[in-house]
């Protein structure tokens, strides 16, 4: 098993391959459909951004379910956020061809988390803060600090797609 | 006329919200299961054992299966000799909200389609039914929107055959591929009118996965091997199951038409009912 680390270096994503699964640890930037329309108002380098909007907290808890959603949505925004430096990508189903030719021309990669699977997923995070947009309530940008958060490579930085296999 | 309390009904609501989005219902469970037999790679079989003990630690936890706890689909069929003491829709809609609440499960509903807003835990979409008898029976189905983008509806020619109908609704299956958190329950609408028949698609989907009914059964089962031929698979990772049921419900129509609708639910098809 992999073992990476945001912030994420480009030898490191040259190296990962479709279809591998990896255990990532550091700070991931919770942003979605309303987060990705405004903008992701800090510097994108090296940064990994997760698909997901947990639902509320309880007392005494970190985060509450906290699984991907669909990552198809973002397509449209992605290029130009890849563009601005953004490294990585965790979601779930497969991205428009723009989004993987950008994956691949700007050495990025993107990763599947166990899809449906919230309650699972909430006892690898380790510390939660807001960044941004209050207002957005569920749909606001955190940082979340994972340890061994269990993905799948799903597009790697030379455009390799582990969908072409199962569709 | 039996007189039931609308505070009673919104507590009793409150309490299946909760039920719903933390309990796996026992059938998709074991559905879930037969799919783990049956996967050959290791992945694939790993995936579905995440599905499964993520339902495990949403239970012993109270967490939210998913954190998509859906726009609430409230089911609700009454006696005609029931009568209700207060506001039945109010107290629905309270019970959602209060459910919703002491579950911090996702305040995913913004008041407006268009300017959106701040999101909130209501209003459930509630579809009311009249029936003989004097129970008050709810269903709660909160379903994630994930799935729920993946809906269609054709309006086939009445001379259509059943191959047709099998072949569009394989191909919203095709269509929809790992996006919508495959293995997927496929709900199917025939019959009725446009509105209905998505009605009845979304109905087919409280039923059991595993128990088909007798005039249909055929039609589900060939469209269920038709869809697991598709090798979208867990996650959509490829495998023998993207699929773990079929239901069809029909309804009569019009000699000019052949409605079908189908709804696409993702692998957690929650769904808990009360009866009063």
């Amino acid at each position: 098993m992999i073992r990476i680390t945001t912030p994420l270096k480009k030898e490191e994503i040259v190296k990962l391959k479709a279809g591998e699964e990896v255990f990532l640890s550091g700070i991931i930037y919770t942003a979605r459909d309303q987060a990705h329309k405004k903008s992701i108002p800090f510097d994108l380098e090296g940064v990994v951004i997760y698909y997901c909007a947990p639902t509320r907290t309880m007392p005494g808890q970190i985060i509450g379910a906290c699984g991907p959603t669909t990552s198809r949505r973002m397509d449209n925004f992605t290029p130009s956020l890849l563009k601005a430096g953004l490294s990585g990508m965790i979601g779930k189903g497969n991205r428009s061809k723009e989004v993987v030719d950008a994956i691949k021309k700007q050495k990025a990669v993107y990763f599947l988390a166990y899809a449906g699977c919230g309650a699972l997923i909430n006892k690898y995070v380790k510390n939660k803060k807001l960044i941004a947009y209050p207002e957005l309530g569920p749909e606001a940008i955190y940082a979340l600090e994972v340890k061994d958060f269990p993905l799948i490579v799903a597009i790697d930085s030379q455009g390799r797609n582990i969908y072409k296999n199962g569709v | 006329m039996r007189v039931i309390n609308a505070e009673k009904i919104r507590d009793l609501i409150a309490d299946a919200c909760i039920k719903a989005n933390t309990v796996l219902p026992s059938d998709v469970l074991a559905a879930l299961k037969k799919a783990y037999a049956l996967e050959k790679t290791a992945l694939s079989r790993k995936l579905v054992e995440a599905i499964i003990e993520n339902a495990g630690v949403a239970k012993k936890k109270g967490l939210a299966i998913c954190q998509d706890t859906g726009l609430p689909a409230l089911f609700v069929e009454i006696g005609q000799d029931v009568k209700i003491n207060g506001n039945l829709e109010q107290a629905l809609q309270k019970g959602v909200e209060q459910g919703y609440r002491k579950g911090y499960f996702r305040d995913s509903i913004v008041k407006d389609p268009l300017s959106r807003g701040r999101s909130g835990f209501t209003p459930a979409v509630i579809h009311y039914e009249i029936k003989p008898g004097d129970k008050l029976k709810i269903v709660v189905l909160p379903k994630g929107f994930g799935c729920e983008n993946k809906s269609a509806l054709k309006m086939f020619n009445p001379t259509a055959d059943i191959k047709q109908i099998k072949d569009f609704v394989v191909e919203i299956v095709k269509k929809a591929g790992p996006d919508a958190c495959p293995p997927y329950v496929i709900g199917v609408g025939i019959g009725g009118t446009a509105e209905f028949a998505c009605l009845l698609a979304k109905k087919a989907l409280l039923n059991k996965v595993t128990g088909h009914r007798s005039l249909v059964t055929k039609l589900e089962e060939k469209i269920l091997n038709e869809i697991n031929k598709l090798n979208i698979g867990v996650m959509g990772l490829g495998g023998k199951t993207t699929a773990i049921g079929v239901n069809i419900l029909t309804y009569p129509t019009h000699i000019a038409g052949l409605p079908v609708a189908v709804s696409i639910s993702c692998h957690a098809l929650r769904r808990a009912s009360i009866i009063i």
